[in-house]
């Protein structure tokens, strides 16, 4: 009598199981896999989700089986069977997890030395992320900078991130790894990517008003195409050579200084605001006086951003640095092309542009 | 009328008035030294240094420190006890009492109300998610309601917790009342303007941080994160005093006989939280301050600009809230157990191994925090440590899974409310313990981690381990508070709204995640393909907001029925059920023996406890 429940109940519990793990694979999703990485993590993902199906079958199918099974009468006032525990299942409902435990953590530990080790031949690419653009830097190519991660497919890739500000997370869900990019230091990530194609790096660690759009477009190329991307980039002409209007628009994208994650030039409010119509624009100011934008007030606002807060906006949100950021850059093109340039002339010279 | 007048003069109004009055004079007094200073007057730390005297000024107004100043000079202060003459009884629960019941009851209304409140702003943020594109909030409300909500929901948890083990572990050792009973009432009230300062925070400025406050994001919200972090922190001394107060009493005040393995199970439960409060809470709150005081006045600790280093918040803060988890479901399961016995009419299996897995749980719990920042940049050498002991903690907790089934396994069971939420709460914890070893090898984490997989994951936990039970609680005494009984289908219909709303609502959360659904965004990508589970989420959000609204209605019309409740309705053994409902004064008339063990149901003849004779020893 006793026994058949027992039996009843593991019996339903293998079959739950089952039809639970499958049930599992089919609802719970992972993205495709792009990375080397992916192969062995959906290993362990599968594993996981068989211990998932057994232990929440074994334990829910015992319970409602219990519920439904061992029902008291409403008018039986005797009590169950004086059973006070087992000191035999005690032990044994003890150490079979242990093991379990112990073989996943062996397990997860050989997975993640092996995606964590240095590969021969890495490619270096350097990750900046800021409030709230990212940027990419090819220390192997001639530093090309660059707001979209291009990679080669096959290729094993290192990232070396840092941040200018807070904490952001560099997470592509396709390659699976993840990792935080703290300021004041430099973190690594390691993958291969495997599958050419386009995917997003997204922001994974909370950085303030903009978080859920810290967007970065990534492309895995074939060999040849990744070549064809460098050379073209590279044949691309010097800063010397363009315009200040070009110059300043590059500086005004996520590769330049990011200032497009804040400032729109299309007339859209995103978090400061919209550089269309800027110039000779009367602007108030949010100790109530108005003043007409000129190239003092726009040199102003840029390198010292706390000086005049516009209405409607908030002070401490634009980064106050980037009177600093600017002269290493000019010292960088001065050293390699042999000429001054002042980037906030450029800005300046790109906001007359969007008066059109 | 009346009852007007006694609501503007009772603690609460005064401590809110205190509370405004001290803020105030604390702006006022930096302001002035900054201006003699030559420095700009309107500014942060004023702010700081007005928000901190603002909750001396609470406890003040309340009269939660009247008698401790009148000891400094000298004066007698009799504690009196009894309902507040010349007043109705209900004015009790609005001023200082020192009574324990009363002050577990004001606990748990308190947490009631924040919970709602809580819950509200998930509601709100739930039908921005509805949709991609932003369609009801901004990004900034949208973060100050995440952020709020966590921070919110965690006090309630708090509260709730104080609620249970005020209430609850004087009765169940025999004593007449906690050991300190002015310091018990300082626990309660000092919470309120802890409480008041996390929700100005949100109308000045609010702040985006989420409620963990990672520093150096911190140092770039908006005004609304000090009073956040001051609010967390002023909440730290609640809990401080709360379970110094706990231990104190029960490692003193046990009745004759009641050995260690002879408590009631929830003690050890209490227990095991109220050490891990006790011994945390103070790794969080020097942190919190920390960050206060790097933002306001520019100590530097954290910010890389100025030497510091952001992953040391992480640390210090994560050795605090890790185990805080377990405070808050370590009596939830201590509820679990205690109502499995009675509703299952066998003795509880393994009572020793249950006893023991809780400790077993509050130790392990301070060796895992690690794991709350697997991809924050650790070395291998750290983080595998940390991997292990973090899958160590599913061992406790699968004996407590293993044990609770073994007590109903061919027990007599039947099904009222407080049973029902049991249930439902070991299936939501299961679904919450089934998730974690995935959180917990790293290489998984690394897809997983800060993604809807962990909101899912932990929601599960929360309501599982601590929700589910802590309504359970409620339910099972509600007769005994009140000496009413609630309406058993109104407890029913909750119960089953309940639990398929949040099995849809933490199941679909988890599918977003491992679909690539981030953390904490106010807007998310439709390339991920999660929009109709953000809707099914949405719906099963406002199911579980209405089912806890036919709770509080419950409880509130059925403490007016005329109705008297059958004094030990569930016929438990415990000796709180041996007396009147609702409890005298000071609990036991006579002083009970423990002479035997605490849950032999199937044993005819055996008593847990024998009340003594008046004239006893
Ligand atoms: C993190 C967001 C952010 C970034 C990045 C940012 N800004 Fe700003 N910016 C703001 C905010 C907010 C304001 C409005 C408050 C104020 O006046 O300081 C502002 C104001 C300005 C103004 C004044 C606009 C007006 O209407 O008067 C200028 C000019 C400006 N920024 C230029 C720049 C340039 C150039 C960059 C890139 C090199 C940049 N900003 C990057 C947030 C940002
Ligand atoms: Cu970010
Ligand atoms: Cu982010």
């Amino acid at each position: 009598m006793k026994k058949k429940h027992l039996l009843f109940a593991t019996g339903l519990t293998i079959i739950t199981s089952i039809l639970l793990y499958f049930l599992l694979t089919a609802i719970y999703r992972l993205p495709t896999s792009a990375s080397a990485e992916a192969g062995p993590i959906d290993q362990l993902f599968h594993i996981h989700f068989g211990f998932i199906a057994f232990f929440f079958s074994l334990i829910m199918v015992f319970v409602v089986y219990a519920a439904l099974v061992f029902r008291r009468r409403p008018d039986d006032e005797t009590d169950g069977p004086h059973i006070h525990g087992h000191t035999g299942l005690e032990i044994t409902w003890t150490v079979i997890p242990v093991i379990i435990v112990l073989g996943l953590g062996v397990y997860g530990t050989n997975v993640l030395v092996d995606i964590t080790a240095p590969q021969p031949n890495e490619m270096v690419v350097k990750v900046h992320a800021r409030q709230w653009s990212w940027s990419f830097e090819y220390p192997d190519y001639e530093n090309i900078s660059s707001a979209e991660l291009i990679l080669p497919a096959n290729q094993p890739i290192r990232l070396e991130m840092d941040s200018e500000d807070v904490i952001h997370s560099f997470w592509v869900p396709e390659f699976r790894v993840k990792q935080d990019v703290v300021p004041g230091r430099t973190t690594i990530l390691r993958f291969t990517p495997t599958q050419a194609g386009d995917y997003k790096v997204r922001c994974a660690e909370i950085c303030g008003k903009q978080h859920a759009n810290m967007l970065a477009p990534v492309k895995v190329l074939s060999d040849q195409e990744f070549t064809a991307w460098v050379d073209e980039r590279l044949a691309q002409p010097l800063f010397a050579e363009l315009t200040p209007e070009e110059r300043g628009e590059i500086w005004y994208s996520a590769e330049g200084f990011g200032c497009a994650a804040c400032h729109s030039v299309d007339g859209t409010q995103i978090v400061g605001p919209t550089w269309l119509g800027l110039f000779g624009r009367e602007e108030q100011m949010d100790d109530g006086s108005t003043i007409v934008v000129d190239e003092t007030y726009l040199r102003e606002s840029i390198l010292n951003p706390n000086a005049k807060i516009v209405s409607g906006f908030n002070a401490n949100i634009m980064p106050p640095n980037y009177e600093q950021r600017f002269a290493e850059k000019q010292a960088e093109i001065l050293a390699a092309e042999g000429v001054e340039i002042d980037i906030v002339e450029d800005l300046i010279a790109y906001i007359k542009t969007l008066n059109e | 009328m009346k009852a007007l007048w006694y609501f503007l003069t009772s603690s609460f109004t005064r401590g809110l008035i205190g509370q405004a009055i001290f803020t105030a004079i604390g702006m006022t007094f930096v302001n002035a030294i900054r201006s003699v200073m030559g420095l700009e007057a309107n500014a942060e730390p004023g702010v700081v240094f007005g928000a901190l005297l603002g909750v001396f000024g609470f406890l003040l107004g309340a009269g939660v420190l009247t008698d401790w100043i009148k000891w400094i000079f000298g004066k007698e202060t009799p504690l009196r006890h009894g309902p507040p003459q010349g007043k109705p009884e209900w004015t009790r629960y609005l001023n200082v009492d020192y009574n324990h019941k009363v002050i577990g009851i004001q606990y748990g209304y308190t947490s009631l109300l924040v919970l709602l409140v809580g819950g509200l702003f998930a509601l709100i943020f739930r039908i921005e998610l509805a949709q991609p594109g932003m369609t009801l909030l901004t990004n900034d409300q949208y973060n100050t309601l995440f952020s709020a909500h966590g921070i919110v929901m965690i006090t309630a948890m708090l509260l709730g917790v104080g609620a249970m083990v005020n209430y609850l572990v004087p009765l169940m050792i025999g004593a007449a009342d906690m050991a300190f009973p002015r310091l018990n009432a300082f626990s309660y009230w000092v919470g309120i303007p802890a409480v008041v300062l996390i929700l100005a925070g949100m109308v000045v400025g609010g702040w985006d941080t989420g409620w963990v406050g990672y520093a150096p994001l911190t140092f770039r919200a908006p005004l609304g994160v000090q009073l956040f972090l001051l609010g967390f922190y002023v909440n730290g001394f609640s809990s401080i005093a709360g379970s110094i107060n706990l231990i104190v009493t029960v490692a003193t005040m046990r009745a004759k006989g009641m050995t260690l393995f002879r408590m009631p199970i929830f003690v050890w439960a209490a227990i095991a939280a109220a050490i891990i409060q006790m011994t945390a809470t103070q790794t969080v709150g020097v942190a919190l301050l920390m960050n206060v005081t790097e933002r306001a006045i520019g100590l530097s600790f954290f910010n890389p600009a100025n030497g510091g280093d952001p992953l040391l918040y992480q640390h210090l803060f994560w050795f605090y809230s890790h185990p805080v988890v377990y405070l808050f479901i370590l009596p939830g399961l201590g509820v679990i157990s205690e109502l499995l016995p009675v509703f299952s009419r066998k003795p509880l299996f393994g009572y020793k191994w249950i006893a023991l897995s809780s400790l077993g749980i509050a130790l392990v719990g301070f060796l895992v925090w690690a794991h709350h920042m697997f991809v924050a940049g650790l070395d291998n050498s750290l983080r595998i440590p940390f991997m292990i002991s973090t899958l160590f903690v599913a061992v406790p907790t699968g004996v407590k899974f293993f044990s609770w089934v073994g007590t109903i396994w061919e027990g007599k069971i039947s099904l009222e409310t407080p049973m029902l939420f049991v249930l439902g709460a070991i299936s939501v914890f299961l679904i919450g313990g089934v998730t974690g070893p995935i959180l917990g090898t790293i290489p998984t984490d690394m897809h997983l981690h800060d993604t809807y997989w962990v909101v899912g994951h932990f929601h599960a936990t929360m309501f599982g381990g601590f929700i589910f039970p802590f309504f359970a609680a409620i339910y099972y005494w509600y007769p005994k508070i009140t000496g009413r009984m609630y309406k058993e289908s109104l407890g029913k219909l909750h119960f089953w709204l309940m639990v398929p709303g949040f099995w849809v609502m933490s199941l679909g959360q988890m599918a977003t995640g491992i679909m690539g659904m981030r953390r904490r965004i106010a807007d998310y990508d439709p390339a991920l393909g999660v929009q109709n589970i953000h809707v099914l989420i949405t719906l099963a959000a406002f199911v579980i907001g209405w089912s806890v609204l036919i709770m509080v209605y419950n409880l509130v019309s059925s403490a007016r029925s005329q109705e008297l409740a059958d004094p030990n309705p569930w016929r438990s053994r415990s000796p709180e059920w041996q007396i009147p409902s609702p409890v005298p004064e000071f609990n036991y008339d006579v002083p009970f023996e423990v002479v035997g063990d605490p849950y032999d149901y199937g044993l005819s003849g055996v008593a847990y406890i024998r009340m003594a004779p008046a004239s006893g020893d």
